[in-house]
């Protein structure tokens, strides 16, 4: 850490981890789309939306959950579990490799992070992919992770939410990551039994086995704004069909219109529309406080 | 598929095929001919076989793949009449369209009223073209949906049947939901109140065999194959090549033997030497035994029972370890 970045302000608050960042490192970003040139404490602080344009960049779990999770009263769903190379999986690396280096790069032990807390004090599970540690892949433990806090929602009588970000299933377990489709669904199949609410959020990117899973069985499903949501990569679609995908196309917005998804909701909005959405299916009064 | 149609050899059953050859030729010259060569035919015919024996004794999964995906294997509809009778075809999503990649009707299985579903490959360039190479669109999966709800309704087992590359990755199919269609597939299917018996009887590809086989039991054919994703879509992920799908396929475990070692699978039907399109009568036979096996050992369970055992197997999925710390 240079004795500049020192001086900064300290960041958002962490619930626990390492710290880690999400922006490049250096005092400024430029942002992706419009090009601005940003202090990058300004947009951590705007939640790696660009304060210019309102490009959505991609958003670490933990900023994530820090972001919508209540400071107060929130605990870990899952962290003991922990990813074992059940295949001896090798391509030009072995699959141990490959999850140390995520680890290390990320500080993460996987792809999901599960909590129990509360958004604008309405209790809830919220589970979070890290689309840094192997591209959000979904494997044994995302599953899981993801099945246990869909188990304390149910426990607990809370209503669940999670944010996707993965390019889809873990291709270093074989079968076993597709099987995670089942597992998570099934899970939520209990969930719904119980008229527990569950809200799925969509970022930048949803693809292939989580998409294809309980990304769009939301009771809700809210999309990002320009997030790459849809089932099969536009770079395979673009080779089977040999035509020019569509202005657009699988983008959050072509998704709105085509009936796919309830709404499309701005990062810094989602923590409100979020709460006022839970309280409605709870039918809890309306918030006092703001 | 006609019995009497010449077998397509793959490239490494070539040794195999240069014997058929030679066998037929001498079949061809024994017609017209007084010498007696048929001893001659008999021990090429043996030898044939032992070495037909021996290549399939030691398959590598690259080579199963092959055979799964062999253009002359017994297709859903060709097994349909050797399984089921009074077979009624179900058509259409009620929303958009009759997708012809998934068959689906109510028919008998020894005698008991049933409902099958299952995907459906072309065998010549026309029929593949209208199944869409067995690659269904959402239209398909809703289809599927559709008479799972039905036989829900009127307490029927479902037997489903699995063959193919994957969903469609299609302009038409993201634009109708495909990933929805999957998903909710995977919901409705955990918890359905009666039997669901999966079978893999040719390609098992990813989402797009998934959304057909959440099941109570899932059976596989022994040169079947069942993946998370295609060797040759692997290998250009992982190794940056098509050219390493043999590799890929090693490594992926797609295999019916490897996936019932990790206990993924439940049960493995052998096929006939050579393979199911070498047979297709005793592949349907042996499949027939083993449904009847299965459909036996559920059909007392209880509704709530039967959903409580599946979705406890479900949960089961997953290899991981438990540990503290970060």
């Amino acid at each position: 850490m240079s004795w500049l970045q020192k001086l900064l302000p300290p960041k958002i608050q962490r619930s626990s981890g390492a710290a880690r960042k999400t922006v490049p490192e250096g005092l400024w970003t430029k942002c992706p789309s419009c090009d601005a040139v940003l202090y990058s404490t300004d947009l951590e602080r705007n939640l790696n939306v660009c304060p210019k344009c309102g490009y959505h960049e991609r958003l670490g779990a933990r900023e994530r959950l820090d972001a919508l999770l209540d400071a107060e009263g929130r605990f870990e769903i899952g962290e003991e579990v922990q990813p074992v190379d059940s295949l001896k999986f090798k391509d030009s690396r072995r699959y141990p490799e490959r999850i140390a280096e995520a680890q290390a790069e990320t500080g993460e032990r996987d792809a999901l992070v599960v909590m129990q807390g509360a958004i604008r004090s309405i209790g809830v599970v919220c589970a979070v992919f890290e689309f840094d540690f192997m591209g959000g892949s979904m494997g044994s433990v995302v599953g899981e992770r993801f099945v246990r806090g869909v188990r304390t929602a149910i426990e607990e009588k809370l209503p669940f939410v999670c944010v996707s970000a993965s390019g889809g299933a873990r291709m270093q377990e074989g079968l076993l990551s597709l099987l995670q489709m089942a597992k998570t669904t099934a899970a939520l199949a209990d969930l719904d039994a119980r008229r527990l609410p569950f809200i799925s959020v969509l970022s930048d990117p949803t693809m292939g086995g989580v998409s294809a899973s309980f990304a769009m069985l939301g009771d809700i499903v809210i999309a990002e704004p320009q997030a790459l949501i849809g089932f099969a990569g536009p770079r395979v679609i673009e080779q089977t069909v040999r035509q020019k995908l569509p202005e657009g196309f699988q983008r959050a917005e072509f998704l709105l219109e085509k009936g796919a998804i309830d709404m499309i909701v701005d990062r810094r909005q989602l923590r409100e529309r979020l709460a006022a959405l839970l309280a409605m299916l709870q039918d809890l009064p309306v918030e006092q406080s703001s | 598929m006609t019995p009497q149609m010449k077998t397509t050899f793959l490239d490494f059953e070539q040794p195999i095929a240069e014997l058929e050859q030679r066998i037929e030729e001498l079949r061809y010259v024994q017609e017209d001919s007084a010498v007696d060569i048929s001893q001659e035919i008999q021990r090429l015919t043996k030898k044939s076989q032992s070495l037909t024996k021996e290549i399939y004794a030691k398959l590598s999964p690259w080579q199963v793949a092959q055979v799964a995906r062999h253009p002359q294997r017994p297709y859903l509809l060709d097994y349909l009449p050797m399984l089921f009778t009074h077979f009624e075809e179900l058509h259409g999503d009620r929303h958009f369209a009759d997708d012809a990649s998934i068959v689906g009707g109510l028919a008998r299985f020894n005698g008991q009223a049933c409902m099958v579903i299952g995907h459906q490959k072309g065998r010549d360039t026309k029929e593949k073209i209208l199944r869409n190479f067995g690659m269904p669109k959402p239209e398909g999966y809703r289809k599927a949906l559709r008479l799972m709800n039905l036989a829900e309704k009127f307490g029927l087992p479902v037997f489903t049947f699995v063959d193919t590359p994957g969903a469609y990755p299609g302009i038409d199919a993201e634009e109708r939901g495909q990933s929805e269609a999957i998903g909710r597939n995977l919901f409705a299917m955990a918890r359905l109140r009666v039997p669901i018996i999966v079978t893999v009887i040719g390609e098992g590809g990813s989402g797009g065999a998934l959304a057909i086989a959440v099941g109570d039991v899932v059976l596989m054919l022994q040169y079947a194959t069942y993946s998370v994703i295609s060797p040759e879509g692997c290998a250009s992920i992982l190794w940056r090549s098509q050219d390493k799908a043999p590799a890929a396929a090693e490594a992926l475990g797609i295999t019916a033997g490897r996936l019932k070692t990790l206990g993924l699978i439940d049960r493995v039907i052998n096929e006939p030497l050579g393979g199911a399109h070498r047979d297709a009568q005793a592949t349907g036979q042996s499949l027939r035994k083993a449904l009847a096996d299965v459909l036996r050992q559920l059909q007392d369970k209880k509704p709530k029972e039967l959903v409580e055992e599946r979705l406890e197997r479900l949960m089961g999925y997953g290899k991981f370890k438990e540990g503290t710390g970060r």
